[in-house]
């Protein structure tokens, strides 16, 4: 713990989720809080998107349904059930969880390309699985009744809760990839992602450390997920399982720099950004999937270590303070 | 007496190839055994058996006095035996450092990072890499890449090491510094396992020699015996000038 | 019970144009070890071209496949030098990240064309009853094409020089170039096949159900699931298992709700990805 206060990005990521606190209460800005929150919501996605992907080099197609079903829990036990919102996303969180503790134990026993076919795999199967769970109002979804706010002080009040909250959340999101990267852990995962059966043989135990980092990486996605279903006050299964925005995910950490913190949250941010602008914009609206994928051609071909890698092959010096 | 590593009746068969089929030896504690063969005796077969890289389909694995057969790969280098590659893997986009200390971190002590670090400083001392610590692993020559193998499994301090042609593509400079390591790691009190296609250095090196044709122990026995053994011969007929080389080493 | 068959026989239609599209997935994975993730785009775009076409000429759609899969080739030409090419031999996550990019680039300039609103071929042959059941001639039709096209592609594999530089590029990339077989150009007209084949799938799919520029992800997923019960790089393995998947809807559809089907789809691709990861057809081998 003591060497984590010593490394500047530890102190970068407070501050970034200080100012992402401040920003909106100075003069009460409603409009930007919201702008903020999607972009906080795209880097927590990322950052624990980055764990299997950057740290563990297994390519999740279907990370999104963390955050669907975190959503549908979270909404579930803190409307029907009537349980505090905090209470109702963690125990999201950990449920989730435990799933995917369950779904990695099978599907990671696939290398590479099988392991990320499953991964769609889950996500398709667990979104028509929701879509017929009846307790969870299958295809239209579930709404939040108007009571559930008043634990938090009415409607106003729970809407700027729950931004803080995700503002803690991203914190913890990157303060965590921070954590794994410099631990026993995250050696074990790097080992995993440059040569699996190498790593193995030098005593790494593959098997418990990929479900290990799958479970993880499940956790603060879902109670993202129940915290943004909850403030936007609806769910259904086309919006919590939305197949785009998983793989925006994957976008998002190649332009920032897989395997790294800052990038995951670099790429998220200016990722985000740029996709709202284009979605309001009149004349570009139609095209902001063109522009991506676009993007996301030029990076993997020219940089693909990312904006982070190309900040480390032109200052070297820079890896030890931008991890 | 028993045995640091004790083989009985193992055997492994893919489809229609018997790779390794019923082979017993003891390996004793503190000695080097060598492991020579034709091509496709199934000399790295058997030491995939060993280290649990492959399950067996018949036999026992006793090492250390603990039963490992059916144990995985990592589970036995935890145990304290540890492997180097005949294909080298080093982990390309890590640096030298950082791949000893994975070995380090994961072996038998299940060191810290703190504790692996120097550790690995030490044992890349140890094989003459201590220059090259922080430059990528990828950027490293044939030689120092099977350096960085020994590096690497030596750091996760075990009782008995599997050396898989270390010699193998180095030149007559990079064989005698090899050589010079291997000693000092049988000196630190490390028992070695070692397959070798080099024959001087295998016949120097070994205490005894095991030989495998076909799947088969055909033979195990100190050099000087091995070379004039009938079968080990025959084994090498295809290879006439193998067969002098070893009658001129003996 | 007789209506359950009927169903099957239904199902049996449809899984052969299921068949097909796997088929262009799984011979470009098995020749170059890309899997292709623009599979779904292709097919959509397949589906488009059939409906200009037919908009355009008002020809027999049967017909129209024929300029559908020459688009196809030459579309399969561009995408292979546009993200395949550089990333063949490297790493998987590089080709499926490549070719998905590509994917959202083709999915993105066709939801500005048509939205995501559905279109339809409006074209009916009459079908056959038989007893209290008609089968629609689209469904046999396209069946029909389906099983043709597949012949065509097994005659090219098997009896034209440029079908066997495939197949030994398939089997054995270095040796296929040791013996002067230019590797580059080989992967190129297989990822073009690959591509036509797509296509041709998303046609014959306009014939028999409205569809939408997004329709594509849906059959390739399907084509997923179908290439994973062959076992990789088995064109004609796929083909069988694509019928196979489509006896299975047919067989379950009186049963239970539409809805379900996918979750029993990917619950069985998934599990047949765990047990039998060279597919239901495949031999274990060392």
């Amino acid at each position: 713990m003591m060497t984590m206060l010593r490394r500047p990005l530890f102190w970068l990521i407070l501050l970034l989720a200080g100012i992402f606190a401040w920003l909106p209460v100075r003069g009460n800005n409603v409009a930007l809080r919201e702008d903020l929150i999607l972009v906080a919501v795209a880097i927590i996605l990322t950052s624990n998107l980055n764990l299997m992907i950057g740290y563990t080099g297994y390519v999740n197609f279907g990370h999104i349904v963390f955050y669907g079903l975190g959503g549908y829990l979270g909404l579930y036990l803190a409307t029907v059930r009537g349980w505090h919102l905090v209470i109702s996303a963690l125990v999201a969180g950990v449920l989730v969880s435990l799933v995917a503790l369950l779904f990695g134990l099978g599907i990671l026993r696939l290398r590479g390309a099988y392991f990320a076919l499953a991964t769609i795999g889950v996500l398709v199967a667990v979104q028509a699985f929701v879509a017929n769970f009846e307790p969870w109002g299958r295809s239209t979804g579930m709404y939040v009744s108007f009571d559930s706010y008043a634990p938090l002080g009415g409607p106003r009040h729970a809407l700027w809760t729950t931004y803080f909250l995700v503002i803690g959340v991203m914190a913890l999101s990157l303060l965590l990839s921070l954590a794994i990267k410099s631990s026993k852990f995250g050696l074990g995962l790097f080992a995993i992602r440059e040569d699996e059966d190498a790593a193995i043989v030098l005593g790494v135990n593959a098997t418990v450390y990929k479900a290990i980092i799958y479970s993880v990486s499940a956790f603060l996605p879902a109670v993202a997920g129940a915290l943004m279903f909850f403030k936007n006050g609806m769910i259904d299964p086309s919006i919590a399982f939305e197949y785009m925005l998983s793989l925006e995910g994957i976008v998002m950490l190649m332009l920032g720099g897989s395997g790294t913190v800052a990038g995951a949250a670099l790429g998220a941010g200016l990722y985000e950004r740029l996709r709202s602008y284009l979605l309001t914009s009149p004349r570009l609206s139609e095209f902001h999937l063109v522009i991506a994928g676009g993007l996301l051609l030029l990076v993997i071909r020219l940089a693909p270590g990312g904006l982070i890698g190309w900040l480390y092959r032109l200052i070297p010096h820079s890896r030890e303070v931008v991890e | 007496m028993t045995g640091l590593l004790e083989v009985r009746g193992i055997s492994k068969r893919f489809g229609g190839l018997q790779a390794v089929s019923d082979v017993s030896f003891t390996l004793n504690e503190g000695e080097i055994l060598g492991l020579i063969g034709p091509n496709g005796a199934g000399k790295t077969s058997l030491f995939n058996l060993v280290n649990g890289v492959y399950k067996s389909d018949k036999g026992s694995i006793m090492f250390a006095g603990k039963d490992i057969t059916g144990l995985s790969p990592d589970r036995v280098v935890r145990l304290g035996l540890a492997r180097t590659h005949q294909i080298v893997r080093p982990l390309q986009g890590m640096t030298v450092l950082e791949n000893v200390i994975v070995g380090a971190c994961f072996g038998r002590e299940n060191q810290s990072m703190h504790d692996a670090h120097a550790t690995a400083l030490e044992v890349l001392e140890k094989v003459g890499l201590a220059k090259r610590a922080y430059s990528p692993a990828r950027a490293l020559t044939l030689a120092s890449k099977k350096r960085l193998e020994v590096a690497r499994a030596l750091a996760a301090k075990p009782k008995l090491l599997l050396l898989d042609e270390v010699l193998a593509g180095l030149n007559p400079t990079e064989i005698a510094q090899m050589i010079d390591i291997i000693h000092s790691i049988r000196d630190s009190g490390i028992s070695v396992f070692m397959i070798e296609h080099v024959m001087q250095a295998i016949m120097n090196l070994s205490d005894r020699i095991l030989v495998l044709n076909l799947g088969r122990k055909i033979a195990e026995a100190p050099p000087a015996e091995v070379v004039h053994n009938t079968d080990v011969v025959e084994a090498y007929l295809g290879f006439p000038d193998i067969v002098d080389k070893l009658r001129g080493m003996a | 019970m007789s209506g359950i068959l009927a169903s099957m026989i239904d199902g049996l239609l449809i899984g052969s144009v299921y068949g097909l599209a796997a088929m262009g997935l799984s011979l470009i994975w098995g020749v170059m070890d890309v899997i292709n993730l623009t599979h779904g785009s292709m097919i959509a775009l397949g589906m488009f071209g059939m409906y200009l076409l037919f908009a355009a000429i008002a020809g027999n759609p049967y017909v129209l496949l024929i300029p559908v899969i020459a688009a196809g080739l030459l579309l399969g030409i561009l995408v292979y030098w546009l993200s395949v090419n550089w990333v063949v031999g490297r790493s998987q996550l590089m080709s499926l990240l490549s070719t998905f990019a590509v994917n959202m680039m083709v999915i993105g300039i066709g939801t500005a064309i048509w939205s995501t609103s559905p279109y339809n071929v409006d074209f009916s042959l009459s079908g056959i009853t038989v007893g209290a059941y008609t089968f629609t001639g689209n469904h046999i039709a396209a069946a029909i094409s389906a099983l043709l096209i597949a012949l065509l592609l097994e005659a090219f594999l098997y009896h034209t020089r440029a079908g066997k530089a495939i197949r030994a590029v398939a089997d054995n990339r270095d040796a296929a170039e040791l013996m002067g077989i230019s590797s580059t150009r080989v992967l190129m007209v297989a990822f073009a096949i690959g591509i036509a084949l797509a296509a041709a799938s998303g046609a014959l799919v306009s014939t028999l159900f409205p569809f939408t520029i997004l329709s594509g992800a849906g059959y390739q997923l399907k084509s997923f699931v179908v290439t994973v019960l062959a076992g990789l790089g088995k064109p004609f393995g796929a083909l069988v298992a694509g019928v196979l998947l489509g006896l299975l809807e047919g067989a379950v559809s009186p049963f239970i709700a539409v809805s379900w089907i996918p979750l029993i789809e990917f619950g069985l691709f998934v599990i047949v990805l765990i047990f039998f990861p060279r597919g239901i057809f495949g031999k274990a081998t060392a």
